[in-house]
């Protein structure tokens, strides 16, 4: 059951929208908690987005936040509002699995720094969301678990790796959530689920207790409704941790402060490379119409060559990979997490590994290993380090002239099930555009514009290392000047039979 | 017996040092040693999913130190990369070590062996953490039916420190590991006990025919875990291999350990069997960048290393070399000898004392210098009643006996117990007297031309006096009556 009729519902609206009724005491935090339980209630039967719910904490938190505004305590704007979080970051006590059976049952001791920090700001934990088995896929079909369904179309699915975080998102059962992104994993579901997608630059928010799939590439990043909330997440997560040695030590901005209607005088590339291979006519359709409304709000646009763009993705699949046998060759049965038990120890490690693994874990870290072998670390590692530096002096030339790039998040909106679950590199070639972001190590986000039936398509917009701000900016004039960046799902109608 | 002299034998030796930081080397745990199990372990250490490691800069100096001690280049720019291989000890599956680009490269080690002086070089110093510690409940890991693991010492910070394939002989390894140990003993970098795993050391050991240039095949050898049994296990080592190469068969190129109560080396895995590390940077740890001036303020930080140390005491304060070596074979007594010395200006003496009676003292109750009772002004002190002929150097070992039982001061004891010499002409003269009337046949005999006699007669003005007479006085007094007899 939905709520009832007379009830204002608090559901689908933005984290400052709320955030305005809760510091008026319009509505309380457990109020708003309790309506997005329902709905998770609700729609978890379709959706999938959640690996573990925590509602007994969620209220509990959110009596908590209620109590101290009582007090007349001055609460961050983020205080109350309900969330969730990939269920690859650590948390206390709250069951952490990465969607692999090998961790189903792991709890840790410790929460990770963005938890802390989101605790902090007082936000309300409603649970951990599903994801591709250790964040590796595009689809949320390698979960180890289930898949998760697109909340716009339940044939549909949600993208991933982070598809949990960004459908929870789409169907109203959280305000906010967070994802990771190593090759995509953020803006590409934000991209199929119809929702904002930010992956900051590396070392912008802090890794530590991020479960690790490639160290050299992960980031964490917000899936938002709109811009606005994009930058009240990004003000509580970000910032340097002495806990983590990637972490930049830069100054705190106030990323509201990008919140600018104006695009005048920007200069936008538009990287050819991107709209070139296998790129969906519809997609290619909605980055041309962007492209005229930026022009139009006073941006010059202009085509650009990123010459060195189609050997990310093969380099992308020898650096993530390799990292990967090692970040997660720890799961051996021995400390935590699944053990099957065997006659000897090697053979337990194999047992283990070999059933606690899903099929795309298991090739990544054979591809992996592989990669790093005597013999052909040469070959393989050392070159995919060097074209991961020709990619990242390719950006650094587009941004000597451009501002920002703007390039489709995904060549398609969002596929079928099954469609290429059996076919590995067609699933990779679903993150061609927002690999070489990783490499470079560079902010992108992905923000809706319009569908092609019914399906989200995702803009991208790229920035310079630590220049969130003009994508901010640039994302910010488009949501304020067109009507095509909040698709909303009709879970009501159709999509949710 | 084999041909074994046909051979040169050819030894280079890895040594693992644990460094005696604080806390660990990427998370702040205690490094302390012994422990219940598993109490000094956090996520960090424990490797648990999502942890990072944030490198501890004390290692890095400590490193350094090091480094700068051996004669190494400092690298102004090194990493971290990750060793991977699966043992239930290493919780990440993964050690962080250094590979291509170590903190220390190219230094050098002077040591001597048979009375022979030679240079080691060191090829390389990197960093690296420990690994937790497995308890069997067999006496393999393959033949037990469980193992406990304490992860206590994982992440307890190491350096690696590899020497050129430069020594010769058994006695050389051994000299050199014995260097090593005092000169990290000097810069105060770790603990270096054998029996706790603080210094361990792995050989490898080839030989080639007197006279090639190429190098033999080697064994590397484990599992020695003092200066002897290196020593021991070189030279059984070097027999084995020279007796396959006198058969006309060929050595194996392998791990091998050392079995200390069999005294023979047994064969670990071959090189088939070795283990791909598949090293990569580790991505979770930025390069390190050492800035000059911090390696020109660790220089000058360095306390005097042995060798400068004993070249002092031999030619400025004139010590043997053989004094001057044991006092420096620490850099506590070494220490200790120069406060002493401070106080009193008579560094032979100091020497004798120290190398004698104290030495003699602290090895019978296995003690070390640091935890001596004696304050080295009242060592001083007491040597310096000798030297004014207030006590005779029998009654001032008594008296330094008490000193290091107690803590004691010197004019304490010796006031207490009346110990002052008798030095007295008058109050000697009278028990001289009183012993010659009382010792006839004696004194015939001295008279007799047995001079020997007079020595008897010595003794008995001793044992009167219980020892606080000045020998030498008494000698004189003592003379002067029989003669005047």
């Amino acid at each position: 059951m939905r709520k009832g009729e007379n009830v204002l519902s608090l559901t689908g609206l933005t984290a400052y929208k709320l955030s305005e009724l809760l510091r008026k005491r319009e509505i309380s935090s457990t109020e708003l908690t309790e309506q997005h339980l329902e709905l998770i209630n609700a729609l978890e039967g379709k959706i999938n987005a959640f690996v573990t719910v925590t509602g007994e904490d969620a209220i509990k938190q959110a009596r908590e936040i209620d109590k101290r505004r009582a007090r007349g305590e001055e609460l961050p704007s983020l205080a109350g509002i309900p969330a969730a979080l990939k269920d690859n970051m650590c948390t206390k006590g709250v069951k952490t699995t990465c969607s692999s059976e090998i961790l189903y049952n792991f709890v840790p001791p410790y929460d990770a720094t963005v938890v802390e920090k989101l605790r902090a700001a007082g936000t309300v934990m409603m649970g951990k969301c599903n994801m591709d088995e250790f964040a590796m896929g595009s689809s949320t079909e390698n979960s180890g678990f289930a898949p998760t369904k697109n909340p716009h179309d339940l044939r549909a699915v949600p993208g991933g790796s982070s598809g949990g975080s960004a459908a929870a998102v789409a169907a109203g059962e959280v305000v906010f959530s967070l994802g990771s992104d190593t090759g995509g994993s953020i803006r590409q579901p934000a991209s199929f689920c119809g929702v904002i997608g930010l992956k900051p630059t590396y070392g912008y928010v802090s890794r530590y207790g991020l479960i690790a799939f490639a160290s050299s590439l992960d980031q964490i990043g917000p899936f938002t409704r709109d811009m606005t909330d994009c930058a009240l997440v990004m003000n509580a997560i970000f910032g340097h941790d002495s806990k983590d040695s990637t972490s930049a030590p830069v100054e705190a901005p106030d990323f509201t402060g990008y919140l600018k209607d104006d695009v005048k005088g920007l200069k936008i590339g538009i990287p050819k490379e991107y709209m070139q291979s296998g790129i969906d006519q519809q997609v290619a359709a909605y980055v041309k119409k962007a492209i005229e409304k930026l022009e139009e709000l006073g941006a010059f646009c202009e085509e650009v060559s990123l010459p060195h763009t189609e050997y990310a993705l093969p380099a992308y699949y020898i650096i993530a990979p390799a990292e990967a046998s090692s970040n997660l060759a720890r799961y051996d049965g021995v400390r935590y997490g699944l053990r099957v038990e065997a006659d000897d120890t090697i053979s337990m490690f194999n047992e283990t590994r070999s059933r606690g693994f899903g099929e795309e874990v298991k090739r990544r870290i054979m591809l992996g290993t592989y990669a790093l072998s005597s013999g052909y670390y040469d070959a393989y590692y050392l070159k995919a380090l060097k074209i991961r530096t020709l990619v990242k002096q390719d950006f650094d030339e587009a941004f000597a002239k451009f501002d920002c790039l703007l390039t489709p998040t995904s060549p398609t909106p969002a596929f079928d099930f099954g469609e290429k679950a059996d076919d590995p590199l067609s699933m990779y070639m679903s993150d061609i555009c927002t690999i070489p972001v990783n490499l470079a190590g560079i902010p992108a986000l992905s923000l809706p514009f319009d569908t092609v039936d019914g399906r989200p398509v995702g803009l991208q917009l790229i920035g310079k290392a630590f220049d969130e701000g003009t994508l901010l900016r640039v994302a910010y004039t488009l949501e304020q000047n067109t009507d095509l960046t909040r698709p909303k799902p009709d879970l009501e109608g159709g999509a949710a039979e | 017996m084999s041909n074994s002299h046909k051979y040169e034998t050819v030894i280079g030796l890895e040594v693992h040092v644990e460094l005696k930081t604080k806390t660990k080397i990427f998370c702040s745990c205690p490094t302390e040693f012994g422990g219940e199990e598993n109490t000094h372990v956090c996520p960090v250490c424990l490797g648990l999913p999502g942890v990072l490691p944030v490198l501890n800069k004390r290692v890095l100096e400590f490193a350094i130190k090091a480094g700068l001690a051996l004669d190494c280049e400092i690298a102004g720019f090194s990493k971290f990369d990750r060793k991977n291989y699966f043992y239930p000890d290493l919780p990440k599956a993964y050690q962080v070590s250094q590979y291509d680009l170590p903190i220390c490269k190219e230094g050098r080690l002077e040591i001597e062996a048979e009375g022979k002086k030679k240079t080691i070089g060191i090829t390389r110093i990197h960093m690296e953490e420990d690994a937790g510690k497995l308890l069997h409940s067999g006496t393999t890991i393959t033949s037990s039916h469980y193992s406990l693991a304490d992860y206590n010492r994982t992440g307890v910070p190491l350096i690696e420190i590899v020497s050129e394939p430069d020594m010769r002989s058994a006695q050389e390894a051994r000299a050199y590991l014995e260097k090593l140990k005092m000169i990290l003993e000097y810069i105060d970098v770790s603990d270096v006990k054998m029996e706790q795993g603080s210094l361990r050391c792995d050989a490898n050991i080839s030989l080639r025919p007197i006279g090639a240039e190429e190098f033999g095949t080697r064994a590397e050898i484990k599992n020695m875990n003092s200066f002897k049994a290196l020593q021991k296990a070189v030279e059984y080592e070097v027999e084995r291999q020279a007796e396959i190469l006198d058969e006309g068969g060929s050595i194996v190129q392998e791990t091998r350990s050392w079995d200390e109560e069999k005294g023979v080396t047994v064969s670990m895995r071959s090189k088939e069997e070795a283990h791909d590390y598949r090293y990569f940077p580790e991505p979770d740890l930025v390069p390190i960048v050492v800035e000059p001036a911090w390696v020109e303020e660790l220089r000058n930080s360095l306390p005097e290393l042995p060798d400068e140390r004993k070249g002092r005491l031999v030619n400025v304060l004139g010590l043997s070399e053989y004094d001057a070596g044991i006092i420096t074979g620490s850099r506590a007594l070494a220490e200790y000898f120069d406060r002493i010395v401070a106080c009193y200006e008579e560094p032979k003496a100091v020497a004798n004392w120290i190398n004698g009676e104290f030495l003699r003292l602290l090895n019978a109750q296995g003690l070390e210098v640091t935890e001596s009772k004696i304050d080295p002004e009242d060592f001083a002190a007491l040597l310096r009643y000798i030297a004014d002929g207030k006590i005779s150097g029998k009654i001032a070992k008594e008296v330094f006996a008490e000193m290091f039982e107690k803590g004691e001061k010197p004019d304490e004891i010796i006031k207490r117990k009346g110990l002052i010499q008798i030095s007295d002409e008058g109050a000697l003269s009278a028990v001289v007297e009183k012993i010659v009337a009382g010792n006839p046949k004696s004194v015939e005999d001295y008279k007799a031309g047995k001079e020997k006699a007079i020595g008897f007669l010595v003794g008995q003005v001793m044992k009167e006096t219980k020892g606080q007479a000045n020998p030498g006085l008494v000698n004189k007094l003592l003379q002067e009556r029989l003669e005047s007899l």
